[in-house]
């Protein structure tokens, strides 16, 4: 099985419903590699739902999501091996050790050598000495460090990430945001979903603010992060991006 | 890829299992609670009821087997893990086969223990035809699981699950438990009629088939979204 590639991803007046709900509400941006893209806003405003559309995991009520020439509408396997997924969750198995997860997870994504990929991918990690250990006796931030491992291993060209600053320390923080810079260096498609704007500052490309599951702006490459979030989540809700431009 | 898929998932279900032990302890625990209380309430005076044990095996069976459903999704969904198994472009019907063997292979493992302590109990002859016994039990359980790790699957989201996995998988395998039943005490018999188990056997073997190939369909439709 050969991944999909694809140099742009775009999301085309998305919309998601759950029952009568709107979780996400005519979203519309596209983003290419080698970029860090930044979903921000309140609890609610449907990050977490984007994401999973973008993962493949939802599929939209309107709208149409293109990676490359690939469309969501007919996911498969090729382009399910180019996307990876750090979740809020971490999806790691507590009962195996680092390396059992990470061999497994490589070996679900068809990955040549698992093992090998495990060991290189716990050293970048900085947990070479506790590859035999059980995740369940991982701290918090070992976990999302092994996690973004296992989100990796297959190298993929979009890697979707929500809230990947939680239970990290200062250092191991600092660490991600170096992580994140290295990968769009290689060209990957990087998208995070964040509350933590202070450790998201200077990072980003774009940063897209969500309310409501309406995109209520887009700012390029952003300063102040902070300021910008105050201003425009104090914005009354008719204006968002679509009602400015209508 | 298929295959490996199948073996990556199973071996992970099994090594999982070993380090915590967690299903066999309680699955076993429940059952051989269940043989006891029906050993103490349906044995009088040393004489057993006529094709008692038969049914008191698979009932011990589908009891602990849902018990097991149930906890097996459990622990993909604690973790979101499941939702890691279906962002993986690994076959999904392949992940779907590799959770039903771990399932069927810890029934079995429990099997090996009700067999003969039903068989002590309930005076049952149920060691006489060992490979016969094992053919039987085998399929019937590879039947109950195929439905009852679809629905595990679908429901692990579900708030009522624990509630509606047996409401939902009950009514759908109770002929898998009957002809499992029927089939387990045609071998009890001093004179086994070979036509009766051959005509159970053959209607286990059609419930697996029919059940796994719609399982397999519909795996990947059910799972997404």
């Amino acid at each position: 099985m050969t991944a999909v590639d694809f140099d742009e991803l775009k999301v085309d007046d998305v919309s998601r419903h759950f029952g009568r709900r709107r979780a996400i509400s005519h979203v519309s941006f596209s983003v290419t590699r080698g970029s860090l893209l930044g979903l921000l806003g309140p609890n609610g405003a449907g990050k977490s739902t984007l994401l999973a559309m973008l993962a493949t995991l939802l599929r939209p009520s309107a709208g149409r999501i293109r990676y490359g020439a690939h469309d969501s509408a007919t996911p498969g396997s090729a382009l399910r091996s180019a996307i990876g997924v750090l979740g809020h969750d971490l999806f790691l198995y507590p009962e195996l050790t680092a390396g059992e997860n990470l061999e497994f997870f490589a070996g679900l994504y068809a990955v040549a050598d698992p093992r090998a990929s495990a060991i290189e991918a716990l050293q970048l990690a900085g947990l070479a000495d506790r590859a035999d250990d059980a995740v369940s006796s991982f701290s918090r931030g070992m976990r999302q460090r092994v996690a973004l491992e296992r989100a990796l291993i297959h190298r993929p060209r979009l890697l979707l990430l929500d809230e990947p600053f939680t239970g990290l320390d200062d250092a191991s923080g600092a660490a991600l945001t170096a992580r994140l810079r290295a990968l769009r260096e290689t060209g990957a498609i990087v998208v995070l979903a964040t509350h933590d704007l202070d450790l998201a500052e200077g990072l980003l490309d774009r940063a897209i603010f969500l309310r409501d599951g309406r995109m209520l702006d887009t700012v390029e490459r952003p300063d102040g992060l902070r300021s910008t979030y105050r201003g425009v989540m104090s914005r009354p809700h008719a204006t968002t991006v679509a009602g400015r431009g209508a | 890829m298929f295959a490996r898929v199948v073996w990556l998932v199973l071996r992970k279900d099994l090594m999982v299992e070993v380090r915590s032990l967690e299903i066999a302890y309680t699955t076993l625990f429940f059952a051989v609670s269940c043989v006891l209380v029906f050993a103490f309430a349906l044995v009088q005076e040393g004489r057993p009821p006529e094709d008692g044990a038969a049914g008191i095996l698979w009932i011990s069976i589908a009891f602990a087997g849902t018990l097991a459903l149930g906890r097996a999704f459990e622990r993909e969904r604690q973790s979101e893990t499941l939702r890691a198994l279906m962002l993986a472009p690994a076959a999904r019907p392949a992940i779907y086969v590799g959770k039903l063997l771990g399932i069927v292979a810890l029934l079995v493992a429990g099997e090996m223990v009700l067999v003969p302590l039903i068989a002590l109990l309930f005076q049952a002859p149920l060691l006489a035809r060992p490979v016969w016994l094992a053919v039987i039990l085998v399929t019937g359980t590879v039947g109950f699981a195929a439905v009852g790790t679809l629905f595990a699957a679908m429901l692990v989201r579900a708030r009522s699950r624990d509630v509606l996995l047996p409401v939902l998988l009950y009514p759908i395998t109770v002929p898998v438990i009957i002809a499992g039943v029927r089939a387990t005490a045609a071998l009890l018999q001093p004179d086994v009629d070979g036509e009766i188990l051959r005509f159970w056997f053959a209607l286990l073997v059609c419930f697996d088939v029919v059940f796994v190939t719609l399982a397999l369909w519909t795996f990947e439709p059910l799972m997404t979204d």
